[in-house]
């Protein structure tokens, strides 16, 4: 997975995924990300992972327009992100996202929950998007609460259903901005179950995350995040056993204990 | 002893909790009499209930005078006089709508409780169809109905810039001009062109804008077809409705605007244009500052005083117009609020699943803000409901004024009648008010379902 570390030749281009250069950005006077360069290819899984207040969410929020870049350029599937409405559609279209939170509707049902966006976005008849849903909640194995509203399930449950949610709009790319954080210890196995199922069938991921163990299974390579910039980019086994930068050194003999 | 180690070898079963122990009645007594203070305070409730129930229901049932024909019938007796509501029954409900036309009025109320009733049952079936029906088609047959229709349309748009002297005087017989009707299709014509043309200078579906335009000017064809048709039913001017016809119209009006509006202002308000959110800032800052007695004077005396000679509205429609603005105003600070608690993760996920401005507002974020702020807006419209007697500033007799209207009968003036009269109104509003208030509660309970967990 070298390859994904150069810059793309025009050949190899519908083979990145994402592809971020230069990028800045700021919180009013705050400068949140420092010069980001990544290139993801398909169906490549990265774990991003750095201390809290890193940038990692912001990172992955650019990706789908939740935050805007002010310098530097950022392709999603071919699609440059601009200031253009419809640059950001595209982008969206294209990429999944799941929360800490879940941010589950909760005056919808799970069923409704999943329905909605194929439905209103993608112009899917009612059964189809129920076709579709069923289909996904039976991949995160609860299809029989899907009649259910979010607040009726546990907070493993609502994260699955989060997946299913966004996998129901046929995403390229998935992003997960630390799914775990929030779930008691005993449901944080359960939905990473799914996400390594969702990774062994080559789903493109970018994934904020401090479950090591859980980059060391299905990461492809492991960015490491500091003071918004990028410190250290390596596959995980390099990553895990032979940390370059000082910084990633203390970072791992902080939460690897 | 303590051990150090403990395994637990079976699980405690689940039992039901145990009964209460002492009766209701004995709790009953505790929580009434449990302190000096309590012991005191329930005394003074009990004193105030024993010396305000007595005399109001001596004064409404047991000393009221329940038949007669006039005055005299009534000052033998202390009570209320309700011969006097009979007799003026029909003047409280239509104020001077004529007799005969009575028919009218009654189709329209009979129309409302029809179309309403299923609306508000939740599990009644053709939500969509009975929606339309009462919003689109309830209010244009019943402006028919009740002023008679046969507006005389005279210049649409492009008549008011060229002269259709040829045939302007002309008519179908049935109460349509060919002057109005040709300039309504000329006028169609060149706003769906004009349209057509911004489309494509926007490159935006042309199609789609043709339809859109056509089916908008189609849809207010149909409605001033209906206001101009002549049906054969006599003309009653505004001015002689009255009564609670008149409460009933300027408050579902006022109801039924206030609360589209509302949200639209609100939703202004929180738009990222500053152009939209400081029109909206405005807006709602001007109509909330100002005293709906202000409103409904300005919109009645003065308002004229700036407008072109020729156009002229009715007191009725400007009251109404006043209100409904006025309630606009507030129903967006309600909502506003609503708005505000929604968290930022539930816009982030909608638009991470690509919905667009409006769909994550009406799909996802007003259904939640909406149901969070049901007491806010059935306290508006209970406010607004009682409010609507404040047209008697401006000389529209409102079931309010019609009651103080028919004190000034000297062929009922007794002692009681005043009293009788408000408690007459008291009744009504009442019942309408706490009718409101328990269906919001309903409504909040069967919505608040999904917030409860299991």
């Amino acid at each position: 997975m070298n390859v994904a570390m150069s810059t793309p030749t025009p050949a190899e281009h519908t083979l990145v995924a994402v592809e971020m250069a230069g990028v800045h950005k700021w919180f009013g006077q705050f400068h949140v990300l420092k010069d980001i360069n990544l290139t993801v290819m398909r169906k490549e899984r990265i774990v991003i992972c750095g201390p809290s207040g890193s940038g990692k969410s912001t990172l992955i929020r650019c990706i789908n327009g939740l935050e805007q870049h002010q310098r530097g350029r950022i392709v999603v599937n071919g699609t440059e992100l601009t200031r253009d409405v419809r640059s950001l559609d595209a982008a969206r279209r294209d990429v999944g996202m799941v929360f800490q939170q879940f941010n589950l509707f909760p005056h919808l049902t799970v069923l409704e929950n999943c329905t909605l966006a194929p439905i209103w976005v993608r112009g899917l008849s009612k059964a189809e998007a129920e076709m579709r849903a069923m289909h996904y909640l039976e991949r995160v194995r609860i299809p029989e609460q899907s009649y259910k509203y979010p607040s009726q399930l546990s907070g493993g449950q609502q994260q699955r259903v989060a997946i299913a949610r966004a996998l129901c709009m046929n995403p390229k790319i998935m992003l997960f901005d630390e799914p775990t954080s929030a779930l008691d210890p005993e449901m944080i196995k359960e939905v990473l179950d799914v996400m390594i199922e969702l990774a062994q069938e080559g789903m493109t991921m970018l994934v904020v995350s401090h479950e090591m163990g859980f980059a060391r299974e299905v990461a492809d390579r492991v960015v490491f995040m500091d003071d918004g910039q990028i410190v250290e980019i390596n596959g995980p086994d390099e990553f895990f056993a032979r940390p370059r930068h000082e910084r990633t050194k203390l970072f791992l003999s902080q939460i690897l204990r | 002893m303590t051990t150090r180690t403990f395994v637990r070898t079976a699980f405690a079963p689940n039992e039901p909790p145990p009964l209460e122990a002492d009766s209701t009645a004995s709790r009953f007594a505790r929580s009434l009499f449990a302190t000096p203070a309590n012991f005191a305070l329930t005394v003074l409730s009990v004193g105030i209930v024993a010396l305000v129930l007595p005399p109001l229901i001596r004064f409404l049932f047991l000393d009221a005078t329940w038949s007669g024909t006039s005055r005299d019938d009534c000052l033998a007796n202390a009570g209320a006089c309700w011969p006097f509501v009979r007799a003026k029954f029909g003047q409280f409900i239509y104020g001077f709508y004529p007799a005969a036309e009575r028919w009218r009025p009654n189709l329209v109320l009979a129309f409302g409780a029809l179309l309403l009733a299923p609306l508000l049952i939740p599990a009644a079936p053709f939500k969509r169809t009975n929606a339309l029906l009462f919003f689109g088609v309830y209010p244009v047959v019943s402006f028919v109905l009740l002023t008679g229709g046969n507006l005389d349309l005279q210049k649409f748009l492009l008549g008011r810039f060229l002269q259709w002297t040829t045939v302007a005087g002309v008519g179908f017989g049935i109460g349509l001009r060919w002057a109005f009707w040709t300039d309504f299709l000329f006028s169609a014509v060149v706003i769906v062109a004009l349209v057509a043309a911004l489309a494509a200078l926007l490159r935006a579906s042309v199609f789609a804008a043709v339809t859109a335009a056509g089916m908008v000017l189609a849809g207010l064809g149909i409605i001033l077809l209906a206001v101009d048709l002549d049906f054969g039913l006599a003309p009653v001017e505004t001015r002689s409705w009255g009564g609670f016809l008149v409460t009933l119209i300027v408050a579902v009006t006022g109801i039924v605007v206030s609360l589209p509006l509302g949200v639209l202002l609100a939703l202004g308000r929180r738009s990222r244009m500053p152009a939209v959110r400081y029109a909206c800032i405005l807006f709602i800052e001007f109509w909330r500052g100002v005293p709906l007695i202000t409103v409904l004077f300005f919109a009645t005396y003065m308002l004229p005083l700036f407008l072109p000679r020729d156009v002229t509205f009715d007191t009725l429609l400007r009251a109404l117009i006043g209100v409904a603005l006025f309630a606009a105003a507030y129903m967006a600070e309600v909502v506003r609020g609503g708005l505000q608690s929604i968290s930022r993760g539930q816009h982030e996920a909608a638009a991470a699943l690509g919905l667009g401005y409006w769909r994550m507002m009406g799909l996802i974020i007003l259904p939640q803000a909406l149901t969070l702020v049901i007491p806010g807006i059935v306290n508006n419209f209970i406010g607004l409901f009682k409010d609507t007697t404040l047209v008697l500033i401006v000389a529209i007799f409102d079931l309010l004024g019609q009651i103080r209207a028919s004190f000034a009968d000297p062929n009922w003036a007794t002692p009681v009648t005043l009293y009788t009269g408000f408690a007459f109104a008291g009744v009504i509003y009442f019942v309408f008010c706490f009718g409101m208030s328990r269906y919001a509660l309903y409504i909040e309970r069967r919505t608040a379902a999904y917030g409860r967990g299991s």
